[in-house]
């Protein structure tokens, strides 16, 4: 049973040039990208900046209005495609998808006591006041703040208790499917490894559906079941999680986890496999995006775009060379 | 060790005197830099890493202020030159800060001015200390561009810095670094805003260029990737202090303070397990005006004596030698 199914996503941004503003070409930010999410899974999105993970996640939320594809997202009374719903159409469905944001200084209002931030998707939905401070409870407890927290400003928490907040929030209308972007990245190690197991002790007791969208892939290896990785606006590897970083099967994926410094100076002098940089999605080189870069490439890959494509049950891999390369994986 | 000393740290003390009272940002920090080896400088928010760092160059914000120790340049040398000694604006600072000692900052950006082209910012760098023309300064940043791996750096030479992506920019921030051939180079997060393909890269060009150049670097950094893959020696700082100094592999194999020891296990792991949990330490960072009575670590070390680590606090370390500042390596 799936949450969530994209369908050959694409979010493109015009180019306009000239006296008369015509469209001189388009960004491809995000460029026909496939991907579901079952119940009580949590999906990783990886790449490196520019990619479009995040553009991916802020279509999902319909932040962003696709220019074409399909979100398909199981509402429980029925399956809807936020792809084609006007603003009015998502707002009964805002409350089946909700967001951790990156930032827990910003995203919580200063002027607002904790109590009532937490409350506030509560009392938007119309849950009667009394049932409020009693979830509100409930939730400070599920993401292991004191009580007393509700009644006292943000100002008064570090990054990771205001993380933990924002999480609460997150949670008060138990989600179909929450949208985390960058949710740890913000925070040091001692407050990252106490919130890292806080979002695995939720989706043990919860059975959250998450979209996790992340650039760490240290942090991923931990939270998520799956992970797709995106290159340019696609995605150019799906698979379970162990399996893709023990055995990747596209040269990109091979080389992000090879530049990963490992925690274990025994480790030392991996070796670089990519040279260059990511490609401009305005200008996408022709055939695989990752070609100038890609040490196994050939001439097919510099004309002919490769298709995600199952290779092995549940593993999919846009490369043209997939069933004849042998990559490294990290064990 | 045989290595020359280019710098040793002091019992360097700072303290930003504010209006809700005196933070001590840094207290009886002492470390040496060697030429041609890379001690790494590591720790979470509020440690003092880039308060060290700025103390070095001169370049505290107000109203940090040094209020004790040495920065010694060229130790028990008749060229030993106490930094603290000298005038912060002084063109003798000024010539130190560009020329013996060169800095790379987190975000080339800062580092950088939009309005003007890579170009003339490093021959700005390149004419300060050295007397050279303009064309043979152009020169010179084309070639300071090439050495560190931009390609085509006679066309880059002349663009602004929004022109170039955020790895080409580190490139030109470490190009201008190295501009008053440095033989000390101070990185404070040289690679925390970029991607992790392009950090490797600029790892790889930072190692290679402090190998050719025997250059003396201290890499700061909270990554313990980082540390693991570029360090020679690491000093681990939490709330101000060096709380353990020791060369790389025993820091990683036997860590022996209680926070070095955390910490290791609280970093996510490449190679973890699926849904690994990760041991963690209680609490947060205390904010440096708020600093626990004794060892600053106390109320959340899991090897807490009372009595002890609350009363007072432990000896520091001395410059060079491995250790950790804590009461179990004291015996009682």
């Amino acid at each position: 049973m799936n949450v969530l199914e994209v369908d050959d996503l694409k979010k493109h941004y015009p180019i306009h040039a000239g006296m008369l503003r015509r469209e001189v070409g388009r960004v491809r930010a995000v460029d026909g990208v496939s991907f579901s999410i079952a119940a009580g899974e949590t999906l990783a999105l990886v790449g490196e900046s520019g990619c479009g993970k995040t553009t991916v996640s802020r279509c999902i939320l319909r932040a962003l209005s696709p220019t074409s594809g399909a979100i398909r997202f199981d509402a429980g009374d029925g399956t809807v495609d936020l792809a084609r719903l006007s603003k009015r159409a998502m707002r009964p469905l805002r409350r089946h998808l909700q967001m951790i944001f990156q930032d827990p200084y910003s995203s919580l209002n200063p002027r607002m006591m904790v109590g009532d931030i937490i409350a506030e998707p509560l009392k938007v939905n119309g849950v009667p006041a009394a049932e409020r401070s009693a979830r509100v409870l409930e939730l400070l407890d599920l993401v292991q703040m004191p009580a007393v927290a509700r009644t006292r400003f943000p100002h008064a928490f570090s990054g990771g208790q205001r993380q933990r907040i924002g999480i609460a929030r997150a949670l008060a209308l138990n989600p179909r499917l929450v949208v985390a972007d960058e949710p740890v990245s913000a925070l040091d190690v001692s407050v990252q490894a106490q919130i890292i197991n806080l979002l695995l002790d939720l989706q043990d007791r919860l059975k959250l559906s998450m979209l996790f969208v992340a650039h760490d892939l240290s942090v991923v290896r931990h939270v998520s079941d799956r992970v797709a990785v995106m290159y340019v606006g696609r995605i150019v590897e799906i698979a379970p999680t162990d399996a893709l970083y023990r055995n990747p099967r596209h040269p990109y994926t091979e080389t992000l986890l090879a530049a990963v410094p490992a925690p274990d100076p025994l480790r030392r002098g991996r070796q670089m496999k990519a040279t260059g940089e990511v490609a401009d999605p305005a200008r996408p080189p022709p055939g695989c995006a990752f070609h100038p870069r890609c040490p196994y490439a050939q001439d097919r890959c510099r004309t002919e775009r490769p298709e995600l494509t199952e290779v092995a049950p549940g593993r999919w891999t846009s490369c043209h060379r997939a069933r004849e390369i042998e990559l490294a994986g990290v064990a | 060790m045989a290595e020359r000393t280019s710098l040793a740290v002091r019992d360097l003390a700072v303290h930003f005197a504010m209006e809700q009272g005196t933070v001590r940002a840094l207290e009886g920090v002492s470390f040496d830099l060697h030429a041609g080896r890379t001690l790494g400088i590591v720790g979470e928010s509020g440690c003092g890493k880039s308060v060290t760092a700025r103390s070095i160059l001169r370049i505290l914000d107000r109203p940090g202020k040094i209020v004790g120790g040495s920065i010694l340049l060229d130790p028990g040398t008749a060229e030993e030159t106490d930094l603290i000694a000298i005038d912060p604006d002084s063109s003798r600072m000024r010539g130190i800060r560009g020329g013996r000692i060169g800095l790379i900052f987190q975000e080339p950006m800062t580092a950088l001015s939009v309005h003007y082209t890579v170009g003339n910012q490093i021959i700005e760098a390149v004419r300060q200390p050295a007397d050279l023309s303009k064309a043979a300064a152009r020169d010179r940043a084309i070639e300071l561009l090439r050495e560190v791996g931009i390609p085509r750096p006679e066309l880059r030479v002349d663009a602004y810095p929004f022109q170039l992506s955020g790895g080409l920019r580190q490139r030109v921030g470490i190009a201008m670094a190295l501009a008053g051939n440095p033989d000390i180079v101070i990185a404070d997060e040289p690679t925390t805003a970029l991607d992790v393909t392009t950090q490797a890269q600029v790892l790889d060009l930072l190692r290679r260029l402090q190998q050719e150049k025997n250059i003396a670097l201290m890499l700061i950094t909270h990554d313990m990737g980082v540390i693991a893959e570029m360090c020679d020696e690491v000093a681990v700082m939490y709330l101000g202090r060096v709380v353990e100094y020791a060369p790389v592999l025993e820091l990683f194999t036997a860590p022996r303070h209680p926070y070095t020891r955390a910490l290791l296990r609280a970093v996510p792991s490449i190679l973890a397990t699926p849904r690994q949990r990760l041991a963690t330490i209680g609490g947060a960072v205390p904010h440096p005006g708020a600093r626990p009575q004794g060892c600053a670590f106390h109320p959340r070390c899991t090897d807490f004596m009372p009595g002890r680590c609350d009363a007072a606090a432990p000896p520091p370390l001395t410059a060079g030698c491995t250790g950790a500042s804590c009461f179990l390596e004291v015996p009682a």
